[in-house]
């Protein structure tokens, strides 16, 4: 861990609770507590209603994978020795669409649609970073 | 007031451009300054005849251009911040003062030393930068520093990337379609003496051998990294009757935004750019149609982000844009050439600010081997950042 050498997040803010969240092996996604509208990333406003009034709820983990890109140029040395790297953007069940990266997969393996669920990488001390899997 | 009411309302009178380079040895001001002199100078002005400056980004400040021109009565100043499309945006800014009286010869200027001080590949190696990295974050960069980075997305090919193979997915659109766009601004730019690109050809072939960046974008579907700048002065169209060169009027101007603006992951149609926004907005102020076009320039970031603005444009149906570029329809001598400098993919990348430069070279009819016979209307687009946008309908 004490090499990890990527960029981290910034764990504190608007965001720690997300965070927090995913440091406890949870997924935690804003919901408005008045319209009931999911948002991410993390605000203070509802943008669907205009509420202030927010819960973090904790979501199924899983969803699709809704696109895909390959990597092969590494514009960050911490993502030299990987690449070509696949990133995705996943789409919840709940609606929501996360950047993120699926584990245990080859990049070419990776497609549109293919199912994916939730899995916690504790790459430092502070920070985990909630990637996704195939799943079943 | 409609906005229908500004249109021929405002006119561009002077156009200037630095020399478009890998290494400019000048300071970013000092390369603004040159481009504004220059655009100055073609209006047949003097500097400090210049009441209202718009600089696009926030690499010089509106004092910075004020002190140097010698201005002695500064009506008006903004600066547009939505990252490429910033330069054109800066026109929205100068029509809406011009044509509200708020001041009389607007500057809108715009560039950068992309190559030799910010170079947009290296915002990865800024992000794990201490404070004093040359690329200053905006905000909306420092949410991708925490939602996206971690993940391996640090530059505006990963940030599209996902858009593109999208759009693959949804219409089959292909390689060689976006390779087409980049074969038609190489073509152009064999015409124009500034090209970066000029003196080596391309083909079809060596766009699909060119090597992967990032899926489905190849090295010869990503702009260039430049170092220039452009710029033009923006008048009344009365006073515009009486200056040094034929006037180009703005029919149409807008600028738009994707929701959420912020994030491409989050929109439920990742194909409602910003442009998708503005340009129906601009079609109406002008009064005319797409068809009706005669010449485009098209911000290029990326062959994909050409096709994505013709659908959004309405020049074709959604999806239909990977088969519209083909063919030759976007060369010249097609049915709408498009970026007939060359492009941000072959002249230069000046943030778009040259894209405009060559409308009003074509619509001035002084547009040398690339003139497109008989210009009187040309459209002019920018793309920036998460993919805000902004457009101009000009006529000659």
């Amino acid at each position: 861990m004490a090499d990890y050498n990527k960029p981290l997040p910034n764990v504190t803010g608007q965001a720690q609770e997300f965070w927090q969240g995913c440091k406890r092996h949870e997924l935690l996604i804003q919901r408005c507590t008045d319209c009931g509208t999911y948002r991410h990333y993390p605000r203070p406003m509802c943008p669907n209603c205009g509420s202030w009034n927010a819960e973090w709820a904790r979501v199924s983990g899983k969803g699709a994978v809704y696109t895909c890109i390959v990597a092969v140029q590494p514009f960050h040395p911490g993502f030299a020795a990987e690449a070509p790297y696949a990133a995705v953007i996943v789409e919840l069940e709940e609606g929501v669409r996360l950047m993120s990266n699926v584990v245990d997969c080859k990049p070419d393996d990776i497609y549109i649609g293919m199912p994916v669920e939730v899995v916690f990488d504790d790459v430092t001390e502070e920070v985990t970073l909630p990637r996704f899997r195939k799943a079943a | 007031m409609e906005v229908s009411a500004m249109r021929d309302k405002a006119a561009i009178v002077g156009i200037g451009e630095t020399e478009y380079t890998r290494g400019s040895g000048m300071s970013h001001l000092a390369l603004l300054l040159q481009a504004a002199a220059r655009a100055i100078e073609d209006a047949g002005l003097r500097p400090k005849d210049i009441d209202g400056v718009v600089p696009a980004l926030n690499l010089i400040t509106f004092e910075d251009l004020a002190v140097n021109l010698g201005t002695e009565d500064l009506k008006y100043t903004v600066a547009t911040n939505m990252g490429g499309a910033s330069a054109l945006a800066t026109l929205l800014s100068a029509t809406t003062a011009v044509a509200c009286g708020i001041a009389t010869n607007v500057l809108c200027v715009a560039g950068w030393n992309g190559y030799s001080a910010m170079r947009l590949s290296a915002l990865g190696q800024a992000a794990g930068a201490a404070a004093g990295s040359p690329i200053p974050m905006s905000a909306m960069i420092s949410k991708l520093r925490d939602f996206e980075m971690p993940y391996g997305v640090f530059v505006p090919a990963q940030w599209y990337a996902p858009m593109a193979i999208r759009h693959m997915h949804e219409y089959g659109t292909t390689s060689r379609q976006m390779g087409a766009v980049a074969v038609a601004c190489r073509k152009h730019a064999q015409l124009n003496e500034k090209a970066i690109m000029r003196g080596r050809p391309m083909t079809i072939e060596d766009h699909q051998n060119s090597r992967m960046v990032v899926s489905p974008f190849r090295l010869f579907d990503c702009s260039l990294e430049t170092d220039g700048a452009a710029a033009a002065v923006v008048t009344t169209a009365e006073r515009a009757q009486d200056m040094k060169h034929r006037p180009v009027y703005i029919m149409g101007v807008a600028e738009g935004h994707p929701v959420p603006v912020d994030q491409v992951a989050g929109r439920r149609d990742m194909f409602q750019v910003g442009l998708s926004y503005a340009a129906p907005r601009a079609f109406a102020m002008a009064g005319i149609t797409p068809k009706d076009i005669d010449v485009a320039e098209i911000y290029d970031c990326f062959t994909w982000s050409v096709i994505c603005q013709l659908e959004a444009m309405g020049f074709c149906n959604r999806g239909e844009g990977g088969p519209f570029v083909e063919g030759g329809r976007i060369e010249l001598g097609g049915e709408l050439p498009i970026n007939t400098h060359g492009g941000l993919l072959s002249q230069a990348h000046i943030l778009g600010m040259n894209h405009l430069v060559e409308a009003v070279r074509q619509l001035r009819g002084d547009a040398g081997e690339a003139q497109v016979r008989d210009a009187e209307t040309a459209v002019v687009t920018g793309w920036g950042d998460l993919a805000d946008g902004a457009i101009a309908i000009l006529r000659r």
